[in-house]
């Protein structure tokens, strides 16, 4: 098929957009402060005359102004809309961000959350006036049980990284617990997310990196080599942050199980199995998932998200309480964990809000909606992947999984980076893929479509890829100075990093 | 499912494009060993209305304190939230992006969570805040952890009247990477023991304050400064303050104290309790230590033209760089939660933050004082309080509660029953009370008949 060309929009012309307006930058809510100006109105009390100095130590009162902006609430409005549609976001255009899952977030989860019922729940309430809430994490650690195969899931991280801490956490709480703390080395692949090793370090244990074999997948004679009676664990992105699945998997757990670890599963791409195959099947002993990539709740601009972990075998003892549990009149309640536990890992427990979420996505999708999830996540990465092969280096010429990683390699003739192509895609309206990751693929540009998007959303991606392609050759220039139509251009990094503007009015030398 | 909209002719195209036959071709690489056979044990899916009818029947079954007169807080507190936090935070521009990796596409969310590190800073009297952490507890932890990162003296001093939800976390993140916890008692009037503190920070490390402390207690931060300062410098710990920031409206802030780093719990800035989280944990610090700190942050710069604009920095610090050297794990935080604290704040802006925290500490104060009066009740603790407070009861708190209960009325925590063996200082009849702005004068006054009543029972 002949793709159709997206015109990039040109440089408007001099002195059509007035000289007030042509900056574009908004200023600070500070900037915009005037004295006496005020959004919003408390409800009436008594005692204003009531002198803080009467109730409070004088010497612990606080003396002098905060620095809060005063504006009105039309003003407060406008600025932060002004700002909002300086981002892009899903419900505008593609997002193929590799290794995020941006797909859809339904608009019944957020009126869902929205809800009194929920919203007003403290969480010291007694049990009977929790069984809702409770009732809600049951359902939803039921449903994540079975989309997993894992025999017990705890709901309790705030996010995908806080799950691998939790998961690394009971590893070594086991170790220690069974007389062999000398086993405190983790093996992560070379393909890894960076919150992998980090984990492991927080949960006071050391990393081994593990180098992929050419195919992308784990070098299984590599792993045998390592596994040794030091070894706690290896952590296993599966599919692999290249997009592929790991085929011997199987094997590669029963060799570590072999060794006395135990295999980590991070699911951060848990969206090319859901309903299609199951980590518990494929013996892993624990994983986390990441609710705002698989199961659609906001990415809210970078969190909040939810990691609940999974867990099998021996593993499920160190889980941290509270624990739901369920007794024979079906009254749900919070129950203590086992001695020798992980200990609490938030205030409270977890993103509720976030949970609630994901339990609504579950019933609106339902088992034959989770599995076209995977389903049709795998049937665009495979697309684009046919789609954009001849044009640029796809770095595992086979079927992908949920995502595909193009090589920058291809086009460095040309004077061309993947960063310049990421930033040219912006011109045309969507999203640049996650770049530079994973760190095994040489300036990798990583796409992840999702299930979501039609045929027509892709064949505009592929026409814009292709289009950049042909730039390359013939106006490199385009490519290297874009992006042209953003509220800003390229922004000076270097710079923010030695001049460092962390706070308005507040410049630190570092 | 209205999710995944491809027609079965666009299925076709696109396998034939790919040169398979059908989509299970694709999974191939996955052994049929592993493979699902049978379809999850899940219900099938349903449509909208029967899902929200089913959600909000599970709503039905919880009966909210948001919905009665409630005296419940212990670092959680049901305030008011302006309809702008709602409007601002329902925008798909802020809600369905994630973290601002391109800056140029970005700069509405970079732009946003500036103005909220400013907003936590000032709040904070400190030199710099972070773009948010999980929630209070963990914040404390992680910067308790670095601070002491790479030192000689791996301790933290904790106070006894830490909350103790903060305290488990803090134990939790303590263990196995040889952190060593050093308590310190309460004195009798509910602060903490300076002498004690005094002798327990000679060894390094850092030292926690929580400020006001989990029994609503104001600390005398002056006096805790004066205290640490007599300790020679190289044996010093660094003094970690952990405030709600409501009470940031009257007290001193952490910067006027000496902190190194403060934290915070900020879900009483905007945020609904909803059971526990989402919240969002702040964290600001001196700028000596902002590479040591955990996090997003966001600085200005200029673009090639010379425009303002905003991109994350130092990201040196993070995981996605340093990956086992980094200063933390953390990657997605809660950003849209940061976005309503920094509404919220704009919202009430200056003089209504002032008045928010004022109207607090007063109506407090109002309660407690009705409270002391009744026969048989008396505040348990006699040093200075915010708007929290433990009253000591006739007759076990947990019965008060329930009783209070049928009266549409959330009485407060009773501490013993919650937190057993966590605090020597308080037995089953201390109740903690905490008064937010939604409580009014008639409702305070009734509240406080209502306990002389339950009293005599």
């Amino acid at each position: 098929m002949e793709p159709t060309v997206s015109t990039p929009v040109k440089a408007p012309l001099a002195g059509v957009v007035p000289a007030a307006r042509a900056n574009g930058t908004t200023p600070t809510l500070f900037e915009k402060s005037r004295a006496g100006r005020r959004a919003y109105r408390l409800p009436a009390w008594e005692g204003h005359d009531t002198r803080p100095e009467e109730l409070l130590p004088a010497h612990l009162v606080r003396q002098g102004s905060i620095g809060l902006p005063e504006v009105g609430e039309p003003q407060l409005v406008r600025h932060f809309i002004e700002l909002s549609v300086k981002n892009h976001h899903i419900d505008k255009a593609f997002y193929p961000l590799g290794s995020c899952t941006m797909k859809y977030n339904p608009k019944i989860n957020e009126d869902v959350a929205r809800l009194d019922a929920f919203r007003g729940m403290h969480p010291l309430q007694d049990d009977e006036d929790s069984q809702g809430v409770l009732e809600v994490l049951w359902q939803l650690r039921e449903a994540l049980q079975e989309v997993t195969g894992m025999e017990e899931v705890c709901l309790l991280p705030a996010a995908g990284a806080h799950g691998e801490y939790l998961a690394m956490k009971m590893i070594r709480r086991h170790f220690i617990a069974t007389g062999h703390p000398e086993r405190d080395l983790v093996i992560i692949p070379d393909s890894a997310h960076g919150t992998n090793p980090a984990s492991v370090r927080m949960a006071g244990m050391r990393t081994v990196q593990l180098a992929s074999g050419a195919d992308g997948l784990l070098d299984v004679e590599k792993l045998k080599a390592l596994l040794d009676d030091r070894v706690a664990a290896i952590m296993i992105t599966n599919p692999t942050t290249v997009g592929l699945f790991e085929a011997r998997i199987v094997e590669v757990n029963a060799l570590v199980h072999a060794a006395g670890a135990f295999v980590y599963m991070d699911g951060a791409n848990m969206n090319a199995l859901v309903g299609v195959a199951r980590p518990g099947d494929m013996g892993f002993d624990i994983m986390h998932l990441n609710l705002h990539k698989t199961f659609s709740t906001p990415h809210g601009g970078g969190g909040p998200g939810a990691g609940p972990i999974g867990v099998r075998g021996v593993l499920r003892r160190y889980i941290p309480g509270p624990r739901i549990e369920r007794d024979a009149g079906g009254r749900f309640c919070w129950g203590p964990a086992p001695d020798g536990a992980v200990g609490s890992i938030h205030s409270y427990w977890g993103n509720f809000g976030i949970l609630l979420r994901a339990l609504t996505y579950v019933k609106s999708n339902g088992s034959d909606g989770l599995r076209r999830i995977a389903e049709n996540a795998v049937l665009n990465a495979n697309y684009l992947r046919a789609k954009l092969r001849h044009a640029y280096d796809v770095k595992y010429e086979r079927p992908c999984m949920h995502e595909v990683v193009l090589r920058g390699t291809g086009f460095r003739k040309f004077g061309v980076k993947t960063l310049d192509v990421a930033k040219r895609l912006m011109d045309y309206g969507i999203h640049p893929p996650t770049i530079y990751f994973p760190l095994i693929v040489e300036d990798a540009l990583m796409i992840e479509p999702t299930e979501c998007e039609t045929l027509e959303t892709l064949d505009q991606f592929v026409d814009a890829m292709l289009e950049i392609r042909r730039e390359m050759e013939e106006n490199p220039e385009v490519i290297l100075q874009a992006p042209h139509t953003t509220i800003v251009r390229r922004l000076d990094e270097g710079l923010a990093a030695r001049n460092l503007e962390l706070t308005w009015g507040g410049e630190t030398r570092s | 499912m209205p999710y995944v909209q491809h027609t079965a002719e666009d299925q076709q195209e696109m396998l034939r494009a790919i040169g398979v036959r059908r989509i299970e071709d694709l999974f191939e690489s996955i052994p049929e060993s592993i493979r699902l056979r049978e379809p999850l044990g899940i219900a099938r899916g349903r449509s909208e209305y029967e899902v929200m009818r089913d959600m909000a029947a599970l709503g039905a079954r919880n009966r909210p304190a948001g919905a009665l007169t409630s005296f419940l807080g212990a670092g959680v507190y049901d305030g008011v939230i302006p309809s702008v936090v709602g409007a601002i935070l329902s925008r798909s521009e802020f809600y369905t992006a994630y973290t601002p990796y391109q800056p140029e596409v970005s700069q509405g969310t970079l732009q946003t969570i500036f103005e909220f590190q400013t907003m936590v800073a000032r709040l904070m009297g400190m030199d710099l805040a972070n773009a948010s952490m999980y929630d209070g507890a963990t914040a404390l932890a992680e910067c308790s952890m670095l601070m002491t990162d790479g030192a000689k003296d791996r301790r933290v001093v904790v106070p006894a009247a830490l909350h103790p939800r903060y305290r488990a976390v803090l134990e939790t993140y303590a263990a196995d990477v040889d952190l060593e916890i050093v308590p310190v008692p309460c004195a009798p009037d509910g602060r903490i023991d300076i002498a004690a503190m005094t002798a327990a920070c000679q060894g390094g490390g850092v030292l926690v304050v929580q400020q006001p402390n989990f029994f609503g207690i104001v600390e005398d931060v002056v006096e805790i400064r004066r205290a640490l300062d007599t300790v020679p410098a190289a044996n010093r710990p660094e003094l970690v303050a952990c405030v709600e920031p409501v009470s940031l409206g009257m007290l001193v802030p952490p910067g006027a104290y000496g902190a190194a780093i403060a934290v915070g719990e900020g879900q009483s800035l905007g945020l609904p309790p909803m059971f526990g989280g989402p919240y969002v944990g702040l964290v600001a610090c001196a700028k000596a230590h902002v590479r040591k700190i955990p996090g997003r942050l966001v600085g200005a710069t200029v673009d090639v033209d010379g425009r303002r604009g905003y991109v994350l920095t130092l990201q040196t610090r993070e995981q996605h760089i340093r990956r086992e050297k980094a200063t933390s794990n953390i990657c997605t935080n809660q950003a849209l939660l940061a976005l309503a604290v920094t509404v919220y704040l704009s919202s009430l802006g200056e003089s209504g933050f002032r008045e928010l925290s004022h109207m607090c500490l007063v109506n407090a104060h109002r309660l407690a004082t009705a409270i002391g009066r009744l026969p048989g009740y008396a505040l348990r603790f006699p040093a200075p309080f915010f708007r929290e407070f433990v009253v000591r009861c006739p007759r076990p708190a947990r019965a008060i509660i329930e009783a209070a209960k049928a009266e549409g009325v959330v009485a407060g925590l009773a501490v013993a029953a919650r937190f057993p063996g966590c605090f020597p200082d308080v037995d089953e009849r201390d109740l903690l009370v905490a008064v937010t702005e939604k409580r009014t004068a008639a409702e305070l006054d009734a509240f406080a008949s209502l306990l002389g009543r339950l009293g005599g029972r």
